[in-house]
């Protein structure tokens, strides 16, 4: 049997591909960003508020907190949304109707982000603009966007959440003599809460990670976002913004805001990932 | 006063249907007008000519092909991996430390956002390595991103392949590798195709990282180390210089068929031979 | 062989391109965006072997040899409901710099000023800074955008907007500015009396080998030169 033990070698090593890609990106963007941050102080880099490249100034503050608050805003949105319509698609939708709604909610996330950018510009901008003031450019139009760019994500892993709890939990509460919407509220959701919350943590993740649509509508601003209606850049859009242009210092800078995202990116998936370990391993229980 | 539970009911309900009917609208939306603007412009010279002037006449080809080449190379690197990985993961070890180092890799590398991917392939693939911003760094940045897509949706189909079929194998005296190629990968390759197909469509409409690994140059991309646009990120470029609006919807319209016909096409897939699990 | 840098430059240098690359069937030559300064870094690097600027090269860039392909006029604009045609530098400084922030401060309606600006590292940033800020920072609150293309959207969506970009791409859906009372056009501009003008540069490490001095040899010809006029740029010479 050495073919057998050949194969099994193979496979393993190409097994090892996906952990070794991780390894080499995180090795890759911290080598770059790290030595900047050490030499521009950690706290600087994180709690200035200059941001000024050819006079090496360094203060990425302004970015972490666009991220947050067009973050915050997404999720708003997407929260709101995804899980009502997830509750509505477990709880409340005939068979046939969940046929056509899921598949085109996943269609949903095949759309290029450059193409929700582009709505956004087009239709959302000068909406704001015009009704509520300002610019366009804003917290509110990234959140939006945003917004919606998460909410397949939000929708299908609550979607899956919903659908794990078991089933004498639903009946049980119906043979109770609880409407389903209470069934709904009182116990499904407590039942899937942890899943629920996995599925918001990764729409978080994602709208965390956008660049594309965010640059196009954010305004891209260094200064501090003051209202929902004041541009705002975030981490992402520093760096694809000016990587291009960056020399030395400057890349270095960017590459460090890259070693921020994936930091926090990372923790949000690691919280996320147990939070569904948790809920598979209590699902089979 | 109390509102009786029916009536939160109904009103519930109403609202939930409101935010799906929202949702779906956007969607709906979104589709019709850039379809609407973009496909009248769209012509036979459109697909087949390359662009001039800055893309503000003539077509869209080189991106066509451009697209296809760092898709189709991007996936034809990922799917071996990822499925020997998915094998690897459920017919070869058992669960345990190994497992969850492979998977806990997979997981996170799902996670990473797309520009993170772009500064690696820059400063790893295109620098590092040596092979400048081509179709080639585009790639194999695109085959990372990719990755977790193919493993997981690999495994879930490899898990779905009924036990049975594994032991009838082994009781005619089929050796592991036998089995997997005979069996089990016979009757879960509806499920890996649609990890593919999904896989495919994650490529193109992906831009940040191809914008900085692939380049965006404008001719045709004849060999694995020419640079060349994306239809992504051509209709980036078109639409943010202003060059040609109505170029920039036809692009997008394009694209959003590309879209339509790959999702189509997975879904018609799951329908027709994958067993749902649930 | 590839040319790589400024996103100001690239849309001229992909024409000169497709024109080079019909008549010269041997040598390819690549277009790429990116940046001046990546542009500069690529040559360094070997990526590219000529890189585009709008920008004159810093005075730490040595050892590159800069050939001017084209002059370009850095045009302020703003939105075609604007009252305001005539700024001095000094106003339009004080405008970037968030001292002045309505457009009444300066002879217009009672607007706020919004400013928009390129991101840092672009030549045509750069540029400006050089010709109008001198040491003086642009304001934090300025919008920032990535391409002349996305400026000439917002200033023109925007009655309230200023912004600056390359004076050949403006085509009357925008105001440009008179600056300090001369007016923004190519005439102007080639004879000089219009202050702010950025050269178009090709970079090269050193000496150009043989097929980059054939395409920047074609790029200063009188043909190639009529081209760049016709959209806008100002010749070389």
């Amino acid at each position: 049997m050495r073919t057998e033990r050949l194969i099994g070698l193979v496979l393993a090593a190409l097994a090892f591909t996906a952990i070794s890609g991780l390894a080499l990106i995180t090795a890759f963007i911290f080598k770059e960003g790290f030595p900047l941050m050490m030499k521009v102080g950690l706290t600087d880099f994180i709690t200035s508020s200059d941001w000024y490249p050819r006079e090496g100034h360094f203060g990425i503050f302004p970015m972490i907190l666009g991220s947050l608050a067009v973050t915050a805003g997404a999720m708003a949105i997407g929260v709101s949304f995804g899980v009502g319509v997830a509750i509505l698609l477990t709880q409340f939708c005939p068979p046939r109707l969940v046929g056509v709604l899921k598949p085109a909610i996943e269609l949903l996330a095949g759309i290029p982000s450059v193409v929700y950018g582009f709505m956004g510009v087009v239709i959302l901008v000068p909406l704001i603009r015009e009704n509520l003031g300002g610019s366009g450019l804003s917290v509110l139009a990234a959140s939006i966007v945003l917004g919606i760019m998460v909410l397949p994500t939000v929708i299908s892993i609550s979607v899956d959440a919903l659908q794990a709890v078991p089933r004498p939990y639903y009946e049980g509460s119906i043979a109770l003599g609880a409407t389903e919407w209470q069934t709904a509220h009182m116990v499904m959701l407590r039942a899937a809460r942890s899943g629920i919350m996995a599925a918001v943590i990764l729409g978080m993740g994602r709208a965390i990670g956008e660049t594309m649509a965010v640059i196009m509508v954010a305004g891209n601003t260094i200064a501090l976002p003051r209202s929902l209606l004041s541009p705002v850049r975030t981490l992402t859009s520093n760096i694809a913004l000016e990587m291009g242009y960056a020399a030395g210092d400057h890349r270095q800078a960017l590459f460090a805001t890259g070693v921020v995202l994936f930091v926090v990116i990372m923790i949000l998936n690691t919280v996320a990932l147990t939070l569904s370990r948790r809920r598979a391993r209590g699902a089979s229980r | 006063m109390r509102v009786p539970p029916a009536v939160t009911q109904r009103a519930v309900v109403g609202l939930m249907w409101t935010l799906a009917g929202l949702t779906l609208g956007v969607l709906l939306f979104i589709i019709a007008f850039v379809l609407w603007k973009g496909l009248p412009n769209v012509s036979w010279e459109f697909l087949s000519a390359p662009p001039r002037s800055m893309g503000r006449e003539g077509g869209i080809f080189p991106m066509i092909v451009a697209t296809a080449y760092v898709t189709g190379l991007g996936v034809l690197i990922a799917a071996p991996v990822g499925l020997a990985t998915a094998i690897y993961l459920t017919e070869y070890t058992r669960e345990g430390r190994l497992t969850h180092v492979i998977r806990f890799g997979a997981d996170c590398l799902a996670g990473i956002p797309s520009i993170i991917f772009g500064l690696f392939g820059f400063v790893f693939f295109v620098i590092t390595l040596g092979m400048g911003l081509s179709v080639l760094s585009g790639a194999l940045t695109l085959a990372l991103m990719v990755l977790p897509t193919i493993i997981r949706t690999s495994e879930e189909a490899i898990r779905a392949v009924p036990r049975a079929f594994r032991e009838v194998s082994f009781g005619l005296g089929s050796t592991r590798w036998q089995m997997v190629t005979r069996v089990v990968l016979r009757s879960a390759l509806p499920g890996i195709t649609t990890g593919i197909v999904l896989a495919v469509g994650r490529c193109v409409s992906e831009t940040a990282a191809v914008m900085l690994t692939a380049g965006s140059a404008l001719g045709l991309p004849r060999g694995l180390f020419d640079s060349s646009r994306t239809l992504s990120l051509h209709f980036y470029i078109l639409s943010r210089e202003g060059i040609s609006m109505a170029k920039a919807y036809a692009t997008a319209s394009i694209l959003v068929v590309v879209i339509l016909a790959i999702n189509l096409f997975a879904y018609w897939l799951m329908r027709r031979f994958v067993a749902k699990v649930r | 062989m590839s040319v790589i840098g400024s996103t100001s430059v690239q849309p001229f240098a992909e024409m000169l391109a497709e024109e080079f690359n019909r008549n010269n069937g041997d040598v390819r030559v690549e277009v790429q965006g990116g940046g001046s300064t990546a542009g500069i870094q690529a040559v360094a690097n070997g990526i590219a072997q000529i890189g585009t600027c709008s920008r004159s090269l810093k005075p730490e860039e040595t050892g590159f040899t800069p050939i001017t392909i084209a002059r370009d006029g850095i045009a302020v604009v703003v939105n075609l409901a604007n009252k305001v045609s005539n700024l001095s530098r000094h106003q339009i400084r004080a405008i970037y710099e968030g001292k002045i922030t309505n457009w009444r401060d300066v002879g217009g309606t009672d607007q706020p000023i919004r400013l928009i600006t390129r991101e840092e590292g672009s030549g045509t940033r750069e540029a400006f800074t050089h010709l109008v800020m001198g040491e003086t920072r642009i304001a934090a609150s300025a919008i920032t955008q990535e391409s002349n293309g996305a400026v000439k959207e917002l200033v023109k969506n925007d009655p309230g907007a200023i912004g600056y970009m390359s004076l050949g791409l403006v085509h009357g859906d925008l105001k440009a500015l008179t600056v300090d009372g001369v007016k923004a056009n190519a005439g102007d501009v080639i004879n000089g009396t219009y202050p702010l003008v950025r050269p178009f540069l090709f970079v090269v490490k050193g000496t150009p080998d043989a097929a980059a001095q054939r395409f920047i040899d074609f790029v200063l010809s009188p043909p190639a030169q009529a081209m760049l006029e016709k959209e806008g740029l100002v010749r070389a010479k």
